[in-house]
């Protein structure tokens, strides 16, 4: 942004003339401010490498990504892999934990995110809009250290079935780095239940260091996007066949996997000395 | 379609919409009666306008209570074709018991009588979108048949969640009648005064620290335009009504050009009851709810159903009511 540019922009965003979507979507604040921030940390800190990029298909689509690092930095890393790499803009669902949460709730929203429910999961689709979610939930980004690159059950699949009823594809997305950001190493049980979290973990550098054990490991990462994989063969009216269902989030779950396995291997060590 | 012959009753005339309401109605030729009921005389029309001597024109005011059965009467004695039940209150302008019977009785007594009616055959109740409830794990938007992830447990939403409920239980016994539920969302506009045109209308506004609510609006001539239209045909069913597009609390704010103070939420509720207190503002616990998480919903039926779309958008609409306000 030139100083005129920036004037404007600050004009705009000070008279509160710019547009939000109906999920709260501040496209411009995400593009300008909060991309811009991430990006060091995309770029320098974890140089995230992208492959398969020709595999998202150009309308709406269903990105499903394996969840690990026990804060959703892949999340963001994502989100940034999409909107610099293949110029697009994905919409997140997130765990109702995160709206929950006074500014993080909202903040995350205006960066594009909303509830993982049935109803904006379809309606996003609906609307031809590129999807991600993490199947995994909290199991995924919680897992301890040992349970690494391991793939954990994909919640009941709804994913799968608003794929179905949207009929649009489902591209698996494997990211590899995240595990190691913060590896997980034990947990502090009362706390986390006395604060209403799923988990406060233990890392080698948390809580030990304190706010600078926040800081997460700079571990090379890989993000990448397979094959899609085809929901609009199956008929929409089969979306409540948890059979159907289960066999497709199989599918999708075996895929990740395997790519997740090659992907590690092609990247070697998590750290260059 | 519709008869040569028309009566409409009006309930709620006194306020500013239904008054409205009933002159657009009385200034079609189409119908022959207009009746408008309140518990006082409609006065909103005349406050400011003052040109005119007679706003109302030819709308025949009756004084009732629609707590008491007297409605009844009045429905049996001047063969009413055509009920529009607007009187749902959105804030309590005495107590909050008094505002709960005033609507929730109000209705049971004005369902009451169109059900003894022979000449009734179509009615049109004035809903909120507040009966979604407002909570952070709603969906981002809602549909007519959405169920509220928190049913509203107090206030305007919880009066309208069971004025709903008895309206469905009429539609049920008298299927031969016609009944619009329309959901409104927020009423904004120039000569509207709610706790939320009240609370723009402040000179320093308090905010809930860490919380950017989404809001819609309605613009107040479209819903007139709604209801005029719902009025006038068959449209049964129950329709979201807002305005295309939503503000967040902050962008309201900004374009506002209002200071803001974000407060945490329990300061907020406690500023909400000193401002009750004062007569100032009316901030209810529904009204916390909406400030923390806000309320979306889709009017994709209505348009559909009705062919009409709101000419104001949530932001051209909130515009005009600040452009009016500035002009105070």
């Amino acid at each position: 942004m030139n100083a005129e540019e920036l004037l404007t922009f600050a004009a705009r965003r000070i008279s509160g003339r710019y547009e939000v979507d109906e999920f709260g979507y501040d496209a411009e604040l995400n593009d300008k401010v909060i991309l811009e921030l991430l990006r060091p940390l995309y770029r320098h800190w974890f140089r995230v490498e992208t492959i398969g990029l020709h595999n998202l298909p150009p309308d709406g689509a269903l990105v499903v990504a394996n969840h690990s690092g026990t804060l959703p930095v892949d999340a963001l890393m994502l989100q940034v892999a999409l909107h610099d790499e293949a110029g697009r803009a994905v919409r997140l669902l997130g765990a109702d934990l995160v709206h929950r949460l006074p500014l993080l709730g909202h903040l995350s929203r205006k960066t594009g995110h909303t509830l993982a429910c049935k109803e904006d999961a379809d309606r996003l689709l609906r609307k031809g809009e590129l999807v991600g979610v993490f199947p995994e939930g909290f199991k995924g980004i919680g897992k301890p250290w040992s349970q690494r690159y391991k793939l954990q059950r994909f919640g009941r699949g709804g994913f799968v079935a608003s794929a179905i009823r949207a009929g649009v594809p489902i591209v698996p997305c494997s990211i590899v780095g995240a595990e190691e950001i913060y590896p997980k190493i034990g947990e502090l049980r009362l706390p986390a239940r006395l604060l209403g979290l799923p988990y406060l973990p233990i890392t080698p550098l948390f809580p030990w260091f304190g706010p600078l054990g926040l800081v997460p490991l700079p571990s090379k990462w890989l993000i990448e996007f397979g094959e899609p994989i085809r929901s609009d063969e199956v008929d929409p009216a089969e979306a409540d066949d948890p059979m159907v269902v289960f066999e497709l989030t199989d599918q999708v779950r075996e895929t990740i996997q395997r790519s997740l396995n090659a992907l590690r291997l092609r990247r070697g060590p998590a750290f260059f000395l | 379609m519709s008869p040569v012959t028309r009566t409409v009753l009006v309930t709620g005339i006194s306020r500013h919409i239904g008054a409205r309401l009933a002159s657009v109605l009385a200034a079609d030729p189409a119908i022959s009666r207009v009746i408008g009921v309140d518990t006082v005389p409609p006065t909103s029309l005349t406050r400011d306008g003052g040109a005119q001597l007679n706003p109302l024109g030819r709308v025949e005011f009756v004084r009732v209570d629609l707590r008491s059965a007297d409605i009844a009467q009045v429905i049996a004695a001047a063969d009413i074709d055509t009920v529009v039940h607007m009187s749902l209150m959105s804030g309590p302008a005495g107590s909050r018991p008094a505002m709960k019977e005033h609507n929730v009785i109000g209705t049971m007594q004005l369902l009451a009588a169109c059900q003894r009616s022979e000449t009734v055959r179509r009615v049109v109740v004035r809903s909120t979108t507040a009966v979604y409830g407002s909570s952070p794990t709603d969906p981002a938007v809602f549909t007519e048949d959405s169920e509220p992830v928190e049913v509203p447990h107090t206030g305007y939403g919880k009066d309208a969640f069971e004025v709903e409920g008895y309206v469905r239980g009429y539609a049920r016994r008298r299927p031969d009648v016609v009944t619009t539920t329309l959901r409104f969302a927020n009423f904004i506009g120039p000569k509207v005064d709610s706790p939320l045109t009240r609370y723009f209308r402040a000179p320093i506004l308090p905010t809930v620290l860490g919380f950017d609510p989404r809001l819609q609006f309605v613009h107040e001539d479209d819903g007139v335009e709604v209801l005029r239209r719902a009025a006038l045909d068959d449209h049964p069913g129950v329709f979201n009504v807002a305005g295309d597009g939503v503000l967040l609390l902050s962008q309201c704010l900004r374009r506002a050009r209002r200071f803001w103070i974000p407060v945490p939420a329990p300061a907020f509720r406690f500023l909400g009851e000193g401002a009750r207190a004062l007569g100032r503002m009316d901030f209810t616990p529904d009204q916390l709810a909406l400030m923390s998480h806000g309320r979306v919903v889709d009017s994709g039926k209505l348009a559909d159903e009705f062919g009409w779309v709101p000419k104001f958008t949530t932001a051209s609409a909130f515009d005009d009511f600040l452009q009016t306000r500035s002009t105070r």
